[in-house]
């Protein structure tokens, strides 16, 4: 069936070695290099988890020293150290919300997604370049732009945005209500829309890539499941980041021209306002729409990362490799119809409870088979242990961890007590956070050497994986015991009640292992840029894999293949085939070729795979005599 | 000058991370280790997977059965009964299948590491194996849902329509409380009325207002049902009583509700936790500004005898400030004026 369906092969694009003589500014910059565009989104990816990472620090130094003397921070934070030597309370506020938003939208989203699915659907598929170029090139140039803004916002006068991550209104629509919420709350605004445009630039691009500029072969059912996952995390953000766009646009709306779409019946600052009819509620429904997609639009890409990784470093076929993606497209159906389990206790109709408690529950079972796929990939593998293959197996472990807790918050009986507390923290931190962000490491481990020509030292790498696989669990396993306890989350000090009037040396603990984490990642930091310039020179196919991106030369130029693109003839994962010379097929290996590692089924392909090889060649005889 | 010894310390100590980096590299460059597929670093890794399994594992288990008093508190309500089962069942399920897979996924690394004599299974699907475990997590999970979904219906049924009533409102950054009076009616209000000495905003055109009062705390009747009456003036709030099991966000134009049966007194918690101080505390659960972590109340649960004496004992927002009275028609001030006498008598 596979080979039947090679797509139709064109000859108008003989012609693709000339040189491309590009200046500095066309190739580090303004590039329509799909390579280069993912290096960008990587290099900006980075900075901003840098960003994020340092601002998690500043408000976990105030939950686990409360009484530190912040003095010190003076330089950095200026006004928002209080004279007392303490961190501003609103601005702990925005420093929660900023480290959600950047971490997110900026780091999981674009530094994943951005980095990964340009870098390698071009590469994996077997594509000159993205569908359009130029569309991808104004897609990072928007998330710069998005970038820029929200920057800003962190150093104005009245504050970033602060109003949690999800800014709900009123409080984030009323600057009566908190400082963040005006200026502060527009930029953030300004800066989401350009991002939001910038997903659905680069969204649509990698859709039509996928769907229109595989090679000669490339099956959907020969694709690797990076690719499976790219394109479905581009269809679930293509159809979820413009109803966060109408959200924005009616709370734009709500600020700045006096509608009232979700604001009703408020009194203020001593005084009465106008607003009746609307509610906050539907800004829920809309942000939530996005927001869970969203949570599997940064999962998804780093899940099909691991698939990769785990295969190639198993030396083994992925297990249930159409399970795996009947997994991905049940998760990607259903993650639109779960949004409302994040508001069990908003007020909605507790009918609407019960039916997105039951939904909810369902994407657990795509979830498990995922998990138990993985496991059976590793069961008698031959298991080699890059830095990519430790991260991945990291990745498993929290994404169970993470994963089961969800059990618990999708069951609205069981939410009415865990909603807002520590726990949902510590879930979603594992499950999507952690996971999400250990998929990106497996990744930049992995493909580095494509990227750079050179490769990571792999002994920085195992320091790096073990300080945070053991710091991620040190930081956020402590939280279940304190959400089982009730403790809220975004509170500047639990000390004023006394049922969470407790803890402190548990905070204390999170705290120091959340220093000592953010610190290791400056080892993958200095890994990253030395071996960038000083690695050592990576061979063409390092960990022996199968997809098409390692038949590229060591230094790939614009177009990838400096000759025909290769023609596919098998599924990515033939690993270990018994039979078979060595423990790898790369994918351009005719069937033809390896008559002694053929299943049976595969042998009878291989007549109709040599009846299409002689029909090409004689296609392209008559082409070149047409052209002579 | 501590600054500049510090300084100077992180400087040596980076020359000396990066003197032992250069070390490193140079002597896996000489013993060609870079060439080979896995070196000895693979053995390793593949043993600490074990270590973490146990040393992790193990700390983990440890804590979460000597801290389990602290982190778990006490019940003081009907449903939080229910609902902790439930998370204790799912607790349960959900912990067996943590551990299975972990063992799993560490003992899988340690088991099957790169050996070179030795060929990796070609393995690359089971559909038996593909639907046993798609089936058992969908049976496991609607067992869990359908007991959730039993428990959810329950507890947001309509309340009992003896239930006492008891508005709280949420506002930057505290909670107010009213409670019905003898009608056990809450009068009408409309947030345009809000002033300061109304704060929250009733209207007391509305015969059913009269008799309303405010309270400092929340007492409530153990064993009998309680209706919370929810709403916000400016920014969205969140009603949590931990020991209630209670949560239930307050949403400006939109009252929410949420009822329950208080189990224990006060009195009855503070001796079974052998701690005098003890009280029940509401808590603010949604971000609503700089005071979110201040939204305190106290809710007191009372003998039901001792709720009626105390319910008699209040003062209505009338007989408190009878300026509210004022400009209203002359019914509503002769209610005032018959309760003020009823209060001096």
């Amino acid at each position: 069936m596979a080979t039947a369906s090679v797509a139709t092969h064109d000859t108008a694009h003989d012609h693709h070695d000339h040189e491309h003589h590009d200046n500095f500014v066309t190739k580090y910059i303004f590039t329509t290099d799909h390579k280069m565009i993912g290096k960008q989104f990587l290099i900006t990816g980075i900075f901003w988890a840098l960003i994020g990472g340092l601002l998690s620090i500043l408000f976990r130094l105030q939950l686990g020293f409360p009484d530190m003397n912040l003095e010190w921070l003076r330089p950095l934070l200026g006004g928002w150290i209080t004279e007392t030597g303490q961190l501003d309370q609103t601005f702990y506020l925005a420093l929660v919300t900023m480290h959600g938003t950047i971490m997110v939208f900026f780091v999981l989203t674009a530094g994943l997604s951005g980095t990964f699915s340009n870098f390698l659907i071009p590469l994996q598929i077997g594509a000159r370049d993205m569908a359009s170029g130029f569309m991808n090139m104004l897609s990072y140039w928007f998330f710069f732009i998005s970038s820029v803004i929200m920057f800003i916002s962190l150093f104005i006068k009245t504050g970033p945005a602060g109003g949690g991550w999800v800014v709900y209104p009123p409080l984030s629509a009323l600057e009566q209500a908190i400082p963040g919420s005006g200026l502060g709350m527009t930029l953030w605004l300004i800066a989401m829309t350009f991002f939001i445009a910038s997903s659905l630039l680069g969204g649509i691009n990698y859709i039509t890539t996928v769907i229109n500029l595989r090679t000669k072969g490339m099956s959907f059912s020969r694709l690797p499941l990076t690719i499976w996952a790219f394109f479905l995390t581009a269809v679930i953000g293509l159809l979820s980041f413009p109803v966060l766009f109408a959200a924005a646009l009616l709370l734009v709306f709500d600020r700045s021209f006096g509608t009232s779409f979700y604001l009703s019946d408020i009194y203020i600052g001593g005084e009465a306002l106008p607003n009746t009819g609307g509610s906050p509620v539907l800004y829920q429904h809309l942000f939530w729409f996005l927001g869970h997609p969203e949570v599997y639009i940064v999962l998804l890409p780093a899940l099909g990362i691991t698939s990769e990784v785990i295969a190639t470093n198993s030396r083994k076929p992925i297990f249930g490799y159409k399970a795996m993606i009947i997994s991905m497209l049940g998760i990607t159906i259903l993650s639109f119809i779960v949004w409302a389990h994040h508001m069990f206790v908003s007020g909605m109709n507790p009918f609407l409870g019960s039916i997105f408690m039951f939904l909810t529950l369902i994407i657990a079972i795509p979830s498990a088979v995922k998990v138990f796929n993985y496991l059976t990939t590793l069961w008698r593998g031959n298991l080699i242990f890059t830095p990519a293959m430790l991260f991945s197996i990291g990745l498993v472990s929290f994404f169970i961890s993470g994963g089961l807790t969800g059990i618990f918050l999708g069951n609205s009986a069981i939410d009415i007590q865990l909603h807002d507390t520590y726990f949902v923290v510590a879930h979603f931190h594992l499950v999507m956070g952690s996971a999400s962000f250990f998929g990106m490491v497996a990744g930049i481990y992995h493909w580095f050497p494509k990227m750079f020509g050179r490769m990571m030292d792999a002994r920085l790498g195992y320091v790096h994986f073990w300080l945070t696989f053991v710091g991620v669990y040190m930081v956020f396993f402590p939280m279940h015991y304190i959400g089982i306890a009730g403790f809220p989350r975004r509170y500047y000090s639990w000390t004023g009640f006394e049922f969470s009037n407790m803890y402190t040396d548990l905070n204390m603990f999170v705290s120091v292992a959340a220093i000592i984490t953010f610190a290791a990642q400056f080892i993958f930091l200095f890994n990253f840029f030395y071996s960038m310039y000083r690695g050592r020179k990576a061979s063409q196919n390092p960990w022996r894999s199968n997809t098409l991106e390692w038949t590229t030369p060591i230094h790939p130029g614009h177009g990838n293949w400096p000759g025909e693109i290769p023609t596919v003839y098998r599924w990515p994962y033939d690993y270990s085939k018994p039979g078979a010379k060595e423990d790898f097929i790369p994918q351009t290996v005719p069937l033809s070729a390896t008559p002694e590692s053929n299943l049976p089924h595969e042998q009878e392909l291989v007549k109709l795979e040599l009846e299409i090889m002689k029909e090409e060649s004689e296609a392209l005889v008559a082409n070149e005599a047409k052209e002579s | 000058m501590y600054g500049f010894l510090i300084a100077v310390g992180v400087v040596l100590l980076l020359s000396i991370v990066w003197m032992v980096y250069r070390i490193q590299t140079l002597v896996s460059v000489v013993k060609g280790s870079d060439k080979k597929i896995a070196t000895g670093s693979n053995k390793v890794n593949a043993f600490l997977f074990l270590v973490f399994l146990v040393a992790i594992g193990g700390l983990m288990f440890w804590y979460s059965i000597k801290e389990f008093h602290n982190y778990q508190l006490p019940i003081a309500s009907e449903h939080g009964v229910v609902t902790d089962n439930l998370f204790w069942v799912t607790m349960a399920v959900t912990g067996i299948v943590f551990i299975i897979t972990h063992i799993l996924l560490f003992i899988f690394p340690y088991k099957y590491q790169y050996k070179e004599d030795r060929k990796a299974t070609f393995y690359p699907e089971n559909n038996k194996l593909e639907v046993i475990w798609t089936a058992v997590p969908a049976v496991v999970l609607a067992i869990l849902v359908i007991t959730g979904w039993m428990a959810w219906s329950d507890i947001t049924a309509p309340a009992p329509e003896k239930a006492h009533v008891v508005e709280i409102m949420g506002y930057q950054f505290a909670w107010d409380i009213r409670y019905p009076g003898q009608d056990n009616v809450l009068g009408d209000y409309d947030y345009r009325l809000t002033s300061a000495i109304n704060p929250m905003g009733i209207d007391f055109t509305d015969q059913n207002s009269v008799d309303d009062f405010p309270s400092p705390v929340v007492v409530i009747p153990k064993g009998e049902p309680v209706l919370f009456k929810i709403r916000a003036r400016d920014v969205l709030h969140s009603v949590f009583a931990p020991h209630m099991r209670l949560k239930m966000d307050a949403v400006p134009g939109m009252p929410t509700r949420f009822w329950f049966v208080p189990t224990k007194t006060t009195a009855e918690m503070r001796a079974e936790l052998n701690d005098p101080e003890f009280v029940y505390e509401i808590a603010c659960t949604e971000i609503c500004g700089r005071g979110h972590n201040s939204m305190r109340r106290v809710i007191e649960v009372v003998e039901p005898e001792e709720y009626q004496k105390w319910l008699t004992e209040q003062k209505t927002f009338l007989q408190m400030n009878p300026a509210l009275a004022e400009g209203l028609e002359v019914e509503v001030k002769e209610v005032a004026e018959i309760q003020k006498r009823k209060n001096t008598k």
